[in-house]
């Protein structure tokens, strides 16, 4: 007799014959998965409208297992990429799931315009303070004074304040939670998903084998507890405000929910003003 | 298939070679282009921007070629037929999407109008030294296809060709032009839309559940799905098996590269493409292609007066290179002589298929301006000596 073993709510969305998956034992982009795809399933979007775009790293490989129309580009360009796939055929769902160093670093340039032009994109950023895939290097999240290989006397350069980042540069809608916040972070998936426009979610995500270990911080359940411990729940905090200062005090929540014109709806708008009835959106499924 | 009436401008214009590659484009059914400015192909890009709102197109002006070079791949998912223009400095960037798109067999089109290098060179005077960088320019091994228009006339015919063949094999081509064809002004006729051959997207017929996304037919291209069509696909630029998923290994690296690089060369006959003038009898075959091919016509014509046996042989397709042309004539003629704008480039391709069989001389130009035909001429004399 064999008992009925359980299928897990995310498999229905999940690549299972690529199982298992490449991140290692602790690390957080497994849980913040879980957390979207539960959100993915209560949103009742229409999956086969739903589009996944990562870039490169550890985080990159999201797209890899997520069972939907999922898109591994190049490192940096997963906006970019992004963008003409939305813009091809503005029906898509587009989320873009990556790491700090893919979206913030490389691909720095296209989130701060894409942000700007408030491009139709669910933009979530992993951040887990370091280059992960390629063995622990600092980042332009990297807190000051954190060791990494590349700052093995310590990180002297200031780090990006994302939150911060993404509200000046347009977004409409910004939030940050932990991978200890599940709960909280799978909520702020739903409600990401139900916002139009560049929408920005950071995950702070614990990185024990590279960031934690170098840093001597323990185990993921020491660095999980410092998410828990440590973060403040500040809803509408001035993003200013919300830096990061090593093993410092996190402050987490949704800090912008504002709506403004898309890229599209700008377009469109301009366009009939400009050209009454000769304007001819873009036609689709060509 | 025949031309989307909408976008064709049927009649005889007087159009520049930008002007000619938009309507091109227009014509081949594109209807997403993604650039950045850059000199001498801006008017490309600017006539996009006007034409495209009447006509079901968008136009995104992004912040850099990188971004813009990978925006069409984005929109060719989408099931769009996508283009970017730039020159030189402008598609040193965009080289990492050459890469992309070669590996995940996305069809879209690059126009280069060409001017002089290396880096900012020459911003508003032509070249024809970025050849190479079109073949070999993104990491690891690929092929691609790349075309060299040589009038306003052919900017037209060739932007849709270069859609065409990009459709019909599932890969990046490159549409080679320069500043002095982009910039001159020459009558353009347009065809009504039902003359105009164009080649629609290879989508499958399969079910997903029978579907596998890098599977090649017959000719190795394996037929195409766009995201949102329930196929859930997943694309990647890792090495990847028939399904799409990554496989880090030497044999399924195999694999992949090699249907890559040989459903180009396995189907180089379909996609060559030159002319011949007067090679029938001749003892010294000059070879170019692009404007320089205008300058080489006259000095054939300076050397046949001169009662020099000169053939030209015109390459309309640059990559895949035409191997078997020049390698029938290498067994008939004295000597080779390859004009072009630059200081050596496709000539160590003639040189590599003559094989020592026939001599190979450069006539070779800097860039800035064409060549005089005198200069070419001088070069034929020194090859009929």
């Amino acid at each position: 007799m064999t008992a009925e073993v359980m299928k897990h709510p995310a498999e229905t969305l999940l690549r299972m014959d690529r199982m298992p998956h490449i991140w290692c034992p602790g690390c957080g982009i497994g849980t913040s998965l879980n957390c979207f795809t539960r959100a993915l399933i209560e949103s009742k979007l229409d999956l086969n409208k739903v589009a996944i775009v990562s870039g490169i790293g550890c985080t990159g490989r999201v797209a890899g297992y997520l069972k939907l129309d999922s898109f591994h580009t190049t490192h940096g360009r997963p906006i970019p990429f992004a963008t003409g796939l939305k813009l091809g055929n503005p029906d898509l769902k587009v989320i873009v799931y990556s790491g700090d160093g893919d979206l913030i670093a490389i691909g720095g340039n296209h989130f701060i315009h894409a942000a700007r032009r408030n491009m139709d994109l669910t933009i979530i950023c992993i951040n887990n303070f370091n280059y992960a895939m390629t063995g622990g290097q600092v980042a332009s999240t990297t807190p000051l004074g954190a060791l990494a290989t590349t700052a093995p006397y310590g990180n002297f350069e200031p780090p990006f304040n994302l939150p911060y980042l993404a509200e000046t540069c347009g977004a409409t809608y910004v939030a940050r939670w932990t991978t200890f916040h599940v709960r909280q972070l799978a909520r702020a998936y739903a409600e990401a998903l139900t916002k139009k426009g560049f929408v920005f979610l950071e995950v702070l995500s614990p990185c024990p084998e590279l960031y934690g270990r170098r840093n001597r911080l323990g185990a993921v359940v020491d660095m999980t507890k410092y998410f828990k411990e440590k973060s403040v729940v500040r809803h509408d905090a001035p993003t200013r405000e919300v830096g990061i200062e090593f093993q410092g005090p996190l402050v987490v929540g949704k800090f912008v929910d504002r709506p403004r014109p898309t890229f599209l709806e700008a377009m469109s708008e301009q366009m009939r003003a400009k050209l009454g009835e000769k304007f001819v959106p873009l036609t689709t499924g060509s | 298939m025949i031309a989307d009436a909408r976008g064709v401008l049927t009649g005889a214009h007087f159009l520049s070679g930008n002007e000619a590659c938009c309507e091109g484009a227009l014509a081949a059914g594109c209807r997403f282009v993604a650039g950045y400015p850059i000199t001498p192909s801006t008017d490309i890009v600017e006539r996009i921007a006007e034409r495209f709102p009447t006509l079901g197109g968008t136009f995104i002006q992004m912040e850099d070629e990188i971004a813009s070079s990978i925006a069409i791949l984005g929109a060719a998912w989408a099931g769009q037929k996508a283009m970017t223009v730039t020159s030189g400095p402008g598609f040193s960037l965009m080289m990492e999407h050459i890469g992309l798109a070669a590996i995940t067999e996305t069809p879209c089109v690059f126009i280069n109008v060409q001017r002089g290098g290396p880096s900012t060179g020459l911003p508003t005077l032509p070249g024809q030294a970025d050849l190479m960088q079109a073949r070999w320019g993104s990491h690891g091994d690929y092929e691609i296809i790349a075309l060299s228009p040589n009038s306003p006339q052919e900017c037209f015919e060739m932007t849709i060709e270069a859609f065409n063949l990009s459709e019909k094999y599932r890969t990046p081509v490159m549409l080679m032009s320069d500043e002095c064809v982009g910039h001159m002004t020459e009558k353009v006729v347009i065809p009504p839309a039902a003359e105009l051959n164009v080649q629609p997207r290879r989508y499958t017929t399969l079910p997903p559940d029978q579907y596998l996304p890098y599977r090649g037919e017959a000719d190795l291209v394996p037929p195409m799905v766009k995201a949102g069509d329930g196929y859930r696909i997943h694309i990647t630029g890792l090495t990847h098996d028939e399904r799409g998923y990554p496989v880090i290994n030497a044999e399924c690296q195999e694999q992949l590269v090699r249907r890559l690089v040989e459903k180009i060369r396995r189907n180089s006959d379909d996609i060559v493409s030159y002319e011949e003038y007067m090679t029938e009898d001749c003892e010294i075959a000059l070879v170019s292609f692009g404007i320089t091919s205008r300058v080489a016509f006259r000095a054939m014509e300076l050397a046949r007066a001169e009662g020099l046996r000169v053939g030209l042989v015109r390459l309309r397709v640059i990559w895949p290179f035409p191997e078997k042309k020049i390698r029938e004539i290498a067994g008939r003629v004295r000597s080779f002589v390859v004009a072009e704008m630059n200081l050596g480039q496709i000539v160590y391709e003639v040189e590599r298929c003559s094989a020592g069989r026939a001599k190979t001389l450069l006539a070779s130009h800097a860039g800035g301006t064409v060549h005089s035909p005198q200069q070419i001429l001088g070069v034929l004399r020194e090859a009929a000596r």
